[in-house]
């Protein structure tokens, strides 16, 4: 079955759409880089710690 | 089917002008002066961290902006230069502005917080209240001392990138607050002088209406004194050097010439030359800011190399 012709609503939509887009992906991609930066300065100021066994041991708690 | 496309006719908002709600032009003066701020304070920050921190201010920034633009939009309707923001021109709704502008303050805040402290967050809260409810809800509309009141917003930016780095505040911060404080009213009336906007009409009180040019003149010449010693005396904390304050001495003598020089003038004289003393004015203290600023973070980057300082 064919897909219905784009109603006009999309077209003209299609940039606040597409703004949204870039706009949640940057939000997700500054998070996700901030977290990274956080975890590795942790380790770096108290480096005799390993954050990965303290978050899996704080998971199985 | 609805034929939607007569909401075009009204003008269907698009990205770009929910993105105008956020004042692009003084979000990029927030980032540059923010991330001064930032980077002439002693503690280095990672640089994902002072990135997020940069966004997350300029985001606040914004979104005080937006709310300005939601309680504002009767005044921008009637002045020629404003009426094509998006909420006069009818292309986003109030309650949007609103709803924008609430939902990125808190969202700004919160994030601000998270990437970096406490003190940098609560700051910048402080800063968007003082912009929304001080400025522009309350004392915008009384007082033609407006400008000065709202400048202090436009001030604490570079005091939030310090904040960033330090999580706290320190003589070095509240200078360049004072710098940008003591800066806004001379830069602002001497715009006032020569872009006659209509603020009478639109109810705002501007001191060129209020008190007559001949008063602006003399608040400018005034301010501009003021101004010269928070400017030379930064060059004397910790974060100036020989640059800077070199400098700040060579550019405050030239503020100071030009508002003597508008001091100086009538409106005769003005006129006669389409006012070009104030427009050079004007040009030269975006200039000042601009320099000022920047020779602070060139005594950083050197200091890093065991240069600059004193």
């Amino acid at each position: 079955m064919a897909f219905r012709k784009e109603h006009e609503l999309h077209t003209r939509r299609r940039s606040r759409n597409m703004g949204m887009f870039i706009v949640l992906f940057g939000f997700v991609a500054v998070i996700f880089g901030l977290t990274m930066a956080k975890v590795r300065f942790e380790e770096e100021a108290r480096p005799g710690v390993n954050v990965d066994v303290q978050i899996n041991s704080g998971v199985s708690e | 089917m609805v034929d939607t496309s007569a909401y075009n006719e009204t003008g269907e908002a698009q990205f770009g002008d929910y993105f105008a709600l956020l004042k692009p032009r003084v979000m990029s003066l927030v980032v540059f002066t923010a991330l001064a701020g930032l980077l002439v304070a002693p503690v280095s920050v990672h640089p994902m961290v002072g990135f997020a921190s940069i966004l997350f201010i300029a985001i606040g920034g914004g979104a005080s902006g937006a709310l300005n633009m939601w309680w504002d939009a009767d005044i921008d309707r009637v002045m020629r230069r404003t009426a094509n923001r998006p909420v006069p021109s009818g292309k986003v709704t109030g309650d949007e502005a609103m709803a924008i502008g609430l939902t990125l303050s808190v969202m700004s805040v919160v994030m601000l917080a998270l990437a970096s402290n406490f003190m940098a967050a609560g700051l910048l809260a402080f800063t968007i209240f003082f912009y929304v409810v001080i400025y522009t809800m309350w004392l915008k509309r009384w007082t033609p001392q407006n400008i000065v009141i709202g400048g202090a917003a436009g001030a604490f930016p570079p005091m939030i990138g310090w904040a960033v780095a330090t999580g706290s505040v320190s003589i070095e911060s509240v200078l360049m607050f004072l710098l940008i404080f003591m800066w806004t009213p001379p830069h602002f009336w001497a715009l006032a002088l020569f872009m006659k906007d209509d603020y009478s009409k639109a109810g705002v009180p501007m001191l060129t209406v209020t008190h007559g040019r001949r008063a602006t003149r003399n608040h400018i010449l005034v301010y501009t004194i003021l101004l010269a010693p928070v400017a030379i005396g930064l060059g004397l904390t910790s974060i100036g050097g020989i640059i800077y304050t070199t400098l700040a001495t060579v550019m405050s003598l030239g503020f100071l010439k030009g508002a003597f020089d508008i001091w100086k003038r009538d409106e005769k004289t003005a006129e006669a030359d389409a006012y070009l003393t104030e427009r050079k004015v004007f040009k030269f203290s975006l200039l000042y800011l601009f320099l000022l600023f920047g020779a602070l973070m060139l005594e950083a980057a050197l200091r890093s190399y065991g240069w600059g300082g004193w």
